[in-house]
């Protein structure tokens, strides 16, 4: 691979596994919140 | 040896007789960062170290940065060993409230998006000639973060470490300058009016868990930034436990502050004459410029996009606070905005995607590391 398509390959997956990461992050901390609401004391 | 010879022998050994013109133009460098520090108020926990650690470094004949030189000594522990910039990440974990971020986690992806200018400069900087690794080096200060650029480099050019921490930090201390006008032109008056629902509280468990959680995700996903994540989740466990508030108050304030002292004079250092006046650095400050626009870009772009699907619209201007720039991105986000609406109180909503930034950086760089590494 030449230096031109692996630096755009890099963009790609970088970019991509960037956002999926922080998508997945995400949708942990989404989950979390229903496992782990707030409580009465709390409140 | 007459008295002459003598006299001589003194004077070829005093730094008037190895002074260049070079040296002269790194003070007047280092005297630069000084006064935007000073009389600007620019990062001056920084670049007061650095920009007189620039003026010490550039002192001809000291024995300063020599092998085994005092600020050498710095540079060797501190940054070549990687020590610093994870230091200086678990007293961010500490100061960091990540509670915005729970409690809104779309704002995830807006740091992600922010990413976007450290992968647009990466490609420019292969383009202008840069190989590979110099690339994704010069590329990761669209990140706006300090700390992950020095690790990366470290890793993947130390020749650079010098012009992209520099280019870094002097970003980092002029988002106030470069963000609202792109921030102005991406984006329409109705647009910046929109007013964002108040967040939602966030339990103690959640706050718990959340470093927990983080640290799972980013270790088994990108493995190479686990020192630097590592470290800034133990931080915000120290933070939101609350039963060990002496290493808290450590983490926050005596070692971050020792830290930061000795990640000044380091980073400053690596800007003697003789490394820093050439072409290169001047580039890599220009590709830094582009990385860091293209950033706020990214960010307000897909906050954008992202409104065409979102029943509850989001202000586009918390978008720009991607950048990892903590927390002066998101203070920029509510400066902006409170210029149309006075009213509308947009700093904790631009904090999600704010924290969400240094996440999303050092995950960029975890990409980086793993494809080239």
């Amino acid at each position: 691979m030449d230096n031109w398509t692996f630096g755009i390959t890099m963009i790609v997956v970088g970019m991509g596994g960037t956002l999926l990461t922080l998508w997945i992050l995400s949708l942990l901390m989404s989950f979390m919140k229903r496992i782990f609401p707030m409580t009465k004391e709390e409140k | 040896m007459s008295t002459f010879e003598f006299l001589q022998s003194i004077i070829v050994k005093t730094g008037f007789f190895h002074l260049t013109i070079g040296h002269v133009i790194m003070w007047f460098i280092g005297l630069f960062f000084i006064y935007l520090a000073i009389k600007k108020d620019f990062e001056p926990l920084l670049l007061v170290p650095i920009g007189f650690s620039i003026f010490l470094v550039n002192m001809p004949i000291t024995p300063l940065t020599g092998k085994g030189d005092l600020i050498n000594l710095f540079y060797h522990y501190g940054l070549e060993w990687e020590v610093i910039p994870c230091l200086i990440f678990l007293g961010i974990g500490a100061l960091t409230d990540f509670g915005p971020m729970i409690a809104n986690p779309k704002t995830l992806i807006l740091g992600a998006s922010a990413q976007l200018g450290v992968y647009i400069a990466y490609f420019g900087a292969i383009l202008l000639g840069f190989n590979i690794k110099e690339a994704a080096s010069i590329g990761i200060i669209g990140g706006a973060d300090g700390p992950t650029t020095i690790y990366l480099t470290q890793m993947l050019a130390p020749h650079l470490l010098g012009s992209t921490a520099v280019a870094a930090y002097s970003y980092m201390s002029m988002v106030p300058l470069i963000q609202p006008p792109i921030m102005r032109l991406l984006t329409t008056e109705k647009e910046r009016k929109i007013r964002m629902k108040q967040l939602r509280p966030v339990s103690k468990l959640e706050r718990i868990m959340y470093p927990l959680v983080a640290t799972v995700l980013i270790c088994l996903l990108v493995p190479p930034v686990a020192p630097l994540m590592g470290l800034m989740m133990v931080g915000n466990l120290f933070r939101e436990c609350r039963v060990v508030e002496r290493l808290l108050k450590t983490s926050q304030n005596e070692l971050l502050n020792i830290v930061t002292i000795f990640l000044g004079l380091a980073v400053g250092s690596t800007m003697q004459a003789e490394n820093f006046l050439k072409p290169q650095p001047i580039f890599i400050f220009f590709l830094g410029l582009v990385a860091f626009a293209f950033s706020t870009v990214g960010g307000l772009a897909f906050a954008k996009l992202m409104n065409l699907f979102l029943k509850e619209k989001i202000n586009p201007l918390i978008g720009s606070a991607g950048v990892s720039a903590v927390p002066m991105a998101a203070r920029v986000s509510q400066k902006v905005g409170a210029e149309y609406d006075p009213k509308n109180f947009l700093l904790m909503h631009a904090m999600g995607p704010n924290v969400a930034g240094v996440i999303g950086t050092a995950t960029a760089a975890g990409m980086f590391l793993t494809m080239l590494k």
